[in-house]
C-alpha cells in the first residue's frame, strides 16, 4: 500500500512518520509541554537545593569557626532553619502594630538566645552577624520548601495551572535565592550590604563625633550641619543590626518636646528595571521598610507634632539590597549627603534642630 | 543516556549512509546521511546545553574590596576584604605620618552582564 502514489519506500516512511508526529502533537502536545516545564522546574529546584545546602554548610562552618561550640551545632541549626513566626490576627486591626511589635521582639530575643547557645564564644557583634546569617539560611530553606511543594503538587496532579504559575515566577524566585545566598556569605564575613547605604551615610556624618545609645539598638550623635543642629541616628554597628529607628525617632522627638524642624530619612529604595543602581532620588514620607512597625511609630510621632518628613533614597534592586554593597552604591554616599544638605538648606531655617535617620542594616559599618 | 544512544545511532546511520553511497544507492545514502547529521547535531546541541546548565549551577562569589585611607596625608590603598574589616574601623598607623589609617569603604565590583536598554 502506498501512502503517496508514485514515490519510493523511504518517502512513504517519512510521510507516515510526519503524519504520526502531527497526530502525536495534536493529542499529546500539552502533556509534552507540561513535561518540558516540569523538567525546567526540576532543574531550578536542583539548583535551589544546592544553594540551600551550601548556605547551611557555610552557616555551620561559621558557627564552628567563630562560636567555638563544644558539641556539633548541626542539629540545632537544622531546628533553627524550620522556625516560623505567626503574625497576629488582623480580623480586628485595632492595636495590631503593638501585637506585631511584641511578636517581633520575642522572635528577636529567641533567635539571639539560640545563637548564643550555638556559638558560646561569640561577642555581641558576632552574635548579630550569626543571627543574620541564620536568617538568610532560613530564607533559602523556605524558598526551597515552597518551590518543592508546588513542583510535587504539579507533578502529582499534572495540572498545567500549577506548573505554569511556578514556571512563570521561577526566574524571580531564582534571582531572590541567589541574592540570599550572596547575603548569607556577606553576613558570615560581616561585609556591608546594599541595604546598609542609609547607615553608611549616617556613619559618615557621625564619624568622629560622640555617640550615645538610644532605643533600640540605635546610636545618635549631635553634629553641626549647615548652620543647624542635626541629630543623626543609625543602628549600632558594626554587627548585623537594623535597630528600631521608630523607637529612636520617637524618643528624640519627645526629648526635644517636638521642636524638630524636619526629619530626613535616608534609605535604600527599590529601583525599577532600566534605572541605574546607585541613583539618588528625593521625596516625602517615612522611608523605611520592614514589617511596618517602625514606619507606624515614626509617622505617629510626626503627626503628633506636625513635623515634616523628607526622604532621600538610593536606588537598587532586591538582589543588590541583600548582597555585598556594590561600588556604585558605596560611591553614591557623597551625592546623598549633598542632597540632604540641599533639603536642609531649602526646608529649614538656621539654628533649627533636625533629625537625620540612616535606615538599614548596619552590618560591616561602624560609627 | 538517551542523548548518548541518539549519538551512537547517528554514527551508525552515517556509516550505513556511506556504505549505501559506495554501493551507488544514492537516494538511500542521502536520507541516511541527512538523518545521521541531523540527529548528531541535535545530540551534540543537547550535550552542550547540559554542560552549560551545569556551569550555571555554580554560584559566583564576587571579590570584595576594602579601601583604606589616611585622612591626614590623603593616601588611599585598596586591598581585598579580610574578616574583621568594617567601615570606619581604625587600623594601624600610617607609614608616612602618625595618624591612624581607617577603612572608608567596603564594596564589590560587579561587571554588568546584561545589555543595557536605552529606550
Amino acid at each position: 500500500m502506498a501512502f503517496v502514489a508514485g514515490t519510493d519506500i523511504v518517502s512513504q516512511l517519512l510521510y507516515a512518520a510526519s503524519m504520526l508526529f502531527f497526530v502525536v502533537i495534536m493529542l499529546y502536545g500539552q502533556k509534552i509541554q507540561m513535561y518540558v516545564m516540569i523538567r525546567e522546574v526540576e532543574n531550578s529546584l536542583r539548583k535551589l537545593k544546592l544553594i540551600k545546602e551550601e548556605g547551611r554548610k557555610t552557616t555551620i562552618e561559621t558557627i564552628k569557626e567563630i562560636g567555638k561550640p563544644e558539641t556539633d551545632p548541626s542539629p540545632r541549626v537544622d531546628r533553627y532553619l524550620e522556625y516560623f513566626t505567626i503574625s497576629p490576627q488582623s480580623m480586628d486591626p485595632a492595636g495590631i502594630v503593638n501585637k506585631l511589635d511584641h511578636i517581633l521582639d520575642v522572635r528577636d530575643s529567641r533567635f539571639k538566645d539560640e545563637v548564643k547557645l550555638m556559638a558560646p564564644a561569640s561577642d555581641e557583634v558576632q552574635v548579630n552577624n550569626l543571627e543574620n546569617t541564620l536568617e538568610a539560611a532560613m530564607a533559602l530553606n523556605f524558598i526551597y520548601r515552597v518551590v518543592r511543594h508546588f513542583y510535587i503538587q504539579g507533578k502529582k496532579t499534572l495540572s498545567p495551572y500549577v506548573i505554569m504559575q511556578l514556571q512563570m515566577i521561577l526566574p524571580l524566585v531564582m534571582k531572590e535565592a541567589e541574592a540570599y545566598s550572596s547575603a548569607l556569605k556577606a553576613f558570615a564575613y560581616g561585609q556591608p550590604i546594599g541595604d546598609g547605604v542609609g547607615a553608611l551615610v549616617a556613619a559618615k556624618l557621625i564619624y568622629g563625633s560622640k555617640t550615645r545609645k538610644v532605643p533600640k539598638d540605635c546610636v545618635v550623635a549631635t553634629i553641626p550641619f549647615e548652620g543647624r543642629t542635626a541629630l543623626v541616628v543609625k543602628a549600632r554597628g558594626p554587627g548585623g543590626n537594623v535597630g528600631k529607628p521608630g523607637d529612636a525617632v520617637k524618643e528624640l522627638i519627645e526629648e526635644n518636646k517636638g521642636k524638630i524642624a524636619s526629619v530626613i530619612m535616608v534609605d535604600a529604595g527599590l529601583k525599577l528595571e532600566g534605572e541605574k543602581v546607585g541613583e539618588v532620588a528625593e521625596g516625602i514620607g517615612a522611608a523605611i521598610g520592614g514589617p511596618g512597625v517602625d514606619q507606624y511609630k515614626i509617622e505617629d510621632s510626626l503627626v503628633k507634632y506636625k513635623i515634616p518628613v523628607n526622604a532621600v533614597i538610593v536606588r537598587e534592586d532586591i538582589a543588590d539590597a541583600v548582597s555585598p554593597m556594590r561600588k556604585e552604591i558605596a560611591d553614591s554616599v557623597d551625592s546623598v549627603i549633598e542632597r540632604v544638605k540641599s533639603v536642609v538648606l531649602e526646608r529649614t531655617k538656621e539654628d533649627d534642630k533636625i533629625i537625620i535617620v540612616g535606615v538599614g542594616n548596619t552590618i560591616g559599618i561602624g560609627q | 543516556m538517551i542523548v548518548l544512544t541518539v549519538l551512537a545511532l547517528s554514527i551508525i546511520a552515517l556509516i550505513f549512509g556511506a556504505q549505501a553511497y559506495l554501493m551507488q544507492n544514492d537516494t538511500v545514502a542521502l536520507y541516511l546521511l541527512a538523518i545521521g547529521f541531523i540527529s548528531m547535531g541535535l545530540a551534540v546541541y543537547v550535550l552542550v546545553q547540559s554542560r552549560k546548565r551545569m556551569a550555571k549551577m555554580k554560584i559566583e562569589t564576587p571579590k570584595i574590596m576594602t579601601t583604606v585611607e589616611c585622612r591626614k596625608c590623603d593616601t588611599k590603598n585598596v586591598r581585598e576584604f579580610e574578616r574583621g574589616d568594617f567601615v570606619f574601623k581604625e587600623l594601624d598607623k600610617c607609614d608616612k605620618c602618625d595618624e591612624n589609617k581607617i577603612i572608608t569603604a567596603i564594596y564589590k565590583i560587579v561587571k554588568e552582564k546584561e545589555k543595557p536598554f536605552t529606550i
